[in-house]
């Protein structure tokens, strides 16, 4: 093959383009997603069986070892899949480089923190007593 | 410009956007952005559910009220879009249905498809719980 490159193809496939991630990012959208199908239908299920429920029913069902693991795996993926979606958006929109920087920033964290909150009153939801 | 013969991409004000392919690819964006808003509901659900009794009562009054079911169906609808409209994507990646009739087919089965599970989640939701 003729190249107008003294780099190799190895070069290319290791420089893993401008970004320095390759496909990482479009593939964990895809399998955050592919992961999101049974915990969504999951959650639906949990919402139908709590429609209507007082606090007793709701934080038992909550606090079944199942739930709870089911509700912390939605809330790492869902979470997980928000902050690559609403990057894109930004990237998408946003050209001025400050403010572009603060919405990555801003996406970011409070993605970090929406999970975090979430799965601190899970546990305490379960083990709190 | 040099070359003012380049081909142009289009332009929203050239394209019709009200064509359903176009139109929900900008919907499957907007729904996701709106879901993710969502969250802040279910942040504040598990919060209360965390706190007691009490305020976990005070938040479902305000779930249950007519403004708050009007909210939730309508988030409903939008996750189960971009559910939907995610399986569609998924199927694409696959390198499945990019035949423009296929394309239009799988597009209404999303439209059909939210709706039904919205509409159905609602009747099954009503029936258990009221």
């Amino acid at each position: 093959m003729k190249r107008s490159t003294l780099n190799t193809p190895l070069k290319n496939v290791r420089g893993l383009g401008s970004a320095k991630d390759g496909t990482e990012h479009w593939w964990m959208q895809r399998v955050t997603a592919i992961a999101l199908v049974p915990l969504v239908l999951a959650f639906v299920v949990l919402m139908i069986r709590l429609a209507g429920a007082d606090y007793k029913t709701a934080a038992g069902i909550v606090g079944n070892p199942i739930v709870t693991g089911v509700l912390i795996l939605l809330v790492v993926t869902v979470f997980w899949h928000l902050k690559l979606g609403i990057q894109i958006v930004i990237e998408d929109y946003v050209h001025a480089h400050a403010s572009k920087l603060f919405l990555m920033f801003a996406n970011t964290f409070g993605c970090w923190i929406g999970g975090l909150i979430c799965i601190l009153a899970i546990l305490k939801i379960a083990f709190g007593g | 410009m040099a070359n003012s013969n380049r081909p142009l991409s289009p332009h929203l004000q050239v394209y019709d956007m009200m064509q359903i392919t176009a139109f929900m690819s900008i919907l499957h964006r907007i729904t996701g952005v709106v879901a993710g808003g969502g969250l802040l509901l279910l942040i504040w659900w598990l919060v209360a559910l965390a706190s007691g009794p009490e305020y976990y009562a005070y938040v479902m009054d305000i779930a249950g009220s007519w403004i708050g079911r009007l909210a939730l169906l309508g988030l409903t609808w939008t996750v189960f879009y971009h559910f939907c409209n995610g399986l569609r994507h998924l199927y694409w990646d696959a390198g499945w249905g990019f035949e423009i009739p296929s394309v239009y087919r799988t597009g209404w089965m999303v439209v059909i498809g939210s709706a039904v599970l919205t509409v159905g989640t609602w009747v099954i939701a009503y029936a258990v719980g009221g």
